[in-house]
């Protein structure tokens, strides 16, 4: 029989094999397991999910070139547009985090069952690490969630709900985009000025989670004005013809008609309200007036002369003189020929926010994503200066209100900008009635 | 309960408000069945692209008014774009041809017009669908047609969306019918309780005109006797020597035509948008089978008056009542007269029950 001889040279090497060997999991799990979808070679991949078929598709396409946009920038190529005027001065035009940038997209159909669908898909297949768009509050809400569970950072793009940010809130959710609440403290003091303190509202309201809460902020907010709320009739989501609806406005004792409608809804029923001669009428001494408290520049291009003289909000128009609006406008004019929307702002900016703060977090992992964008106090994006609180992961900044041009010049010249409303102004604070319920809960990495 | 009832809105000016409302509604779900009808009456094929023959309709609206104002471009260097560039002005073909009255006169006209510009088109569409598409389905059972004719009205709505986007696209009446009318003074009513949309007045009777006129075509003409008998017995009809398929064809046509004329006309009241044929398809199968497979008064009827039925109940005094009833009404109608009248209003026996 041998006998076993334990000297150094076989001491050091059995040594170093059971060390490797134990510590060899570790060292691979760890790695494979800091967060979802680690981006590991020299590229890092962004989901775009946005309506690509459906009636909103003219909107989700607007998104997506307003996205392809920011990865052109991000990578250095293009003239860089707002990164110019972007406050923070983390992003330097390689990528981020030295990693080149490059895009899928998904087709949110905008039905929630569709968007999530899309954006699993993106994560799972394609190893997006982010997942950006979409023009409905129905599904940023589904969206959101689904990003929460997997693990990955949901930037919502058009979403005018307050529940996203409000009982829908998630750590791993973040909205740029404005909401009914602010809507409604934005609009009334124009409508106080325009139309006096003295008046009835009726409301027509589509009957989905962003309709109730976009009627109940206006609702609020006119009514601490002292103006009287004579109705608010639900219609249902699916209604083209809304005459039936608007039929009785006239003679209900109203003198003004609040239409909570967005896209194909609003369209068809501010056209049915013009045909109705609503707004050639004098009711209790006073001009008959529509409002509409959320505008699109596509519903406006949609209703055509009908959304002459109307006020509306919006989150963002091309019309701003800021120095950032005014890069970002030149950037997607000299690159589609056609100004950009405000779902295209929003989308935009959501992308250089994300790809900012993973910069300044030195990381892609969500739970430092989200340390990054809490909080965070930044400028030159087109809206002014404007905070992503950390309370809600809403973005406070100005809102703008707006009015159908009277004398059009040409194609795009179909909502002129009333008065820019200063963010004071539309502030509330995080538990305030119409947000309450929700819980950010913690953030998911997905590991 | 009756407090809805006694509720001030529920005078006399709402109920005949909404009677209007429904005539209006009533007139498209009518024209639409009424083709439907044809079709299956004649070819015995239940037809689910007639919706996106409205919306093609429609769409002729949108083409003849993109067409009229065809323009030429003339860079202003007085006014500049969004982009600080000198502003492209636009001029209508139209416009420097015939100067500014006469061109912007056919521009304002543009919906009217094209109702000349639809009836050849959609006779072509009836004739093209019929002979390349839907004769092949003849003998096959009612599933197969529905399916094929389901998927043709999607490929048709992708084809429109690609050219057309999905954003629906403002196709205004002439000025002189924009606004509203009065109708209330005219029957006696105080002013301003009865006010309503001139050019829903305009549809109404629009629709009335082609309505009878299909039934005189039908009662009074030679070929609208054979093709009744037709739908009599189609085999018999054969054996007298007469080529029924021919006429068929023809029938499709019309109804075709029919269905389109509704869309040029209704591009008015609501922006035409790709999937706006959908939104009409199920209800004026609803329609058709309230009123009874096959019957055409009865497709008109049922048409007017679950028109009506939907304009009352999305009454507030209904509505307070009975929440959402205005999303259920016309199915809960439908299910109540197919109890009650298995083959619907004006069914007849043996109709789509061999």
């Amino acid at each position: 029989m041998t006998k076993f001889q334990l000297n150094r040279r076989t001491l050091i090497k059995s040594g170093a094999a059971i060390g490797a060997g134990l510590a060899l999991p570790t060292i691979f799990t760890s790695s494979a397991r800091a967060y979802l979808n680690e981006p590991k070679g020299g590229t890092v991949t962004l989901g775009f999910n946005v309506p690509q078929t459906g009636p909103y598709a003219d909107e989700g396409l607007d998104e997506l070139r307003a996205q392809e946009l920011a990865v052109q920038h991000l990578n250095g190529e293009g003239d860089g547009g707002m990164l110019n005027t972007f406050s923070s001065k983390a992003l330097k035009g390689n990528g981020i985090l030295g990693k080149k940038v490059q895009f899928v997209s998904g087709d949110t159909q905008t039905k929630s069952d569709a968007a999530r669908a899309a954006a699993k898909s993106m994560i799972e297949k394609d190893g997006a690490v982010m997942i950006n768009g979409g023009s409905s509050s129905g599904v940023a809400v589904a969206v959101q969630s689904l990003c929460q569970e997997a693990g990955v950072i949901f930037m919502a793009g058009l979403t005018h709900s307050n529940d996203t940010t409000g009982k829908d809130k998630k750590r791993n959710g973040f909205r740029h985009f404005f909401n009914a609440y602010m809507s409604g403290q934005a609009l009334a003091p124009v409508l106080n000025a325009a139309y006096g303190a003295d008046r009835r509202a009726y409301h027509l309201t589509a009957d989905y989670t962003w309709g109730w809460t976009q009627q109940e902020s206006i609702q609020e907010a006119t009514e601490k004005l002292g103006w009287e709320t004579v109705n608010n009739v639900l219609t249902p989501l699916a209604a083209t013809d809304f005459s039936s609806y608007i039929a009785p406005v006239l003679n209900s004792g109203a003198d003004v008609l609040i239409l909570n409608h967005y896209g194909g809804n609003m369209v068809n029923s501010l056209t049915n309200a013009v045909q109705f001669g609503l707004r050639d009428k004098m009711v209790n001494g006073k001009q008959f007036e529509i409002v509409v408290p959320l505008y699109s520049e596509l519903m406006a291009a949609g209703a055509g002369a009908n959304v002459r003289g109307v006020i509306g909000s919006m989150n963002w128009n091309w019309q701003l003189q800021d120095e950032g609006s005014k890069a970002f406008v030149k950037s997607f004019g000299e690159k589609y020929g056609r100004p950009p929307s405000n779902s295209a702002h929003t989308c935009y900016a959501q992308v250089m926010l994300y790809a900012d703060a993973c910069e300044r977090a030195g990381t892609f992992d969500p739970c430092g994503v989200v340390d990054a964008l809490e909080g965070f106090e930044f400028d030159g994006m087109g809206n002014g200066p404007t905070l992503y609180r950390a309370d809600d992961h809403q973005c406070f900044k100005d809102v703008l209100v707006m009015k159908g041009t009277e004398n059009p010049t040409n194609e795009y010249d179909t909502l002129e900008i009333v008065e820019v409303t200063p963010r004071a102004q539309v502030e509330y604070a995080p538990d305030h009635p119409m947000f309450a319920g929700g819980d950010l809960g913690q953030c998911n990495s997905g590991a | 309960m009756a407090r809805g009832f006694v509720g001030a809105g529920f005078t006399m000016d709402a109920i005949i408000l909404q009677v209007l409302n429904g005539l209006d509604k009533g007139s498209a779900y009518a024209m639409i069945a009424l083709g439907l009808t044809l079709i299956f009456g004649t070819l015995g094929v239940v037809n689910f692209a007639h919706g996106a023959l409205f919306m093609l309709g429609a769409f002729c609206a949108v083409t003849l008014q993109r067409i009229l104002s065809l323009s030429y471009t003339v860079e202003d260097p007085t006014q500049t774009d969004f982009l600080g560039n000198p502003l492209k002005v636009d001029t209508p073909y139209i416009v420097s041809w015939f100067g500014d009255a006469t061109g912007n006169a056919i521009l304002n006209w543009s919906v009217p017009l094209a109702i000349l510009f639809a009836i050849p088109v959609m006779l072509l569409i009836g004739y093209v669908m019929e002979r390349g598409l839907i004769k092949h389905f003849y003998k096959r059972p009612h599933a197969d047609q529905i399916l094929v004719t389901f998927g043709l009205a999607i490929v048709i709505q992708e084809i429109v969306k690609y050219f057309y986007g999905a954003n629906p696209i403002p196709t205004p009446a002439p000025d002189m019918f924009r606004g509203s009318v009065d109708f209330g003074v005219m029957i006696g009513f105080a002013q301003n309780e009865i006010i309503y949309p001139y050019w829903r007045l305009v549809y109404f009777l629009f629709s009335a005109v082609i309505i009878g006129s299909v039934f005189a075509f039908l009662r009074f003409t030679t070929f609208g006797m054979v093709v009744r008998a037709g739908m009599a017995d189609r085999e018999t009809v054969g054996l007298l020597g007469i080529n029924i398929d021919k006429r068929f064809t023809i029938m499709f046509g019309i109804a075709a035509a029919v269905a389109g004329l509704a869309g040029v006309m209704y591009a008015p009241i609501n922006s035409p948008n790709y999937h706006m044929g959908m939104d009409f398809l199920v209800l004026s199968f609803v329609v058709v089978v309230v009123g009874g497979m096959g019957s055409l008064p009865g497709a008109v009827l049922a048409g007017f008056l679950l028109g009506i039925l939907e304009s009352f109940a999305s009454m507030n005094e209904v509505k307070s009542v009975i929440p959402g009833i205005d999303q259920i009404i016309i199915y809960l109608v439908a299910i109540i007269i197919l109890l009650t009248r298995p083959r619907g209003l004006m069914g007849r026996k043996g109709v789509m029950e061999e």
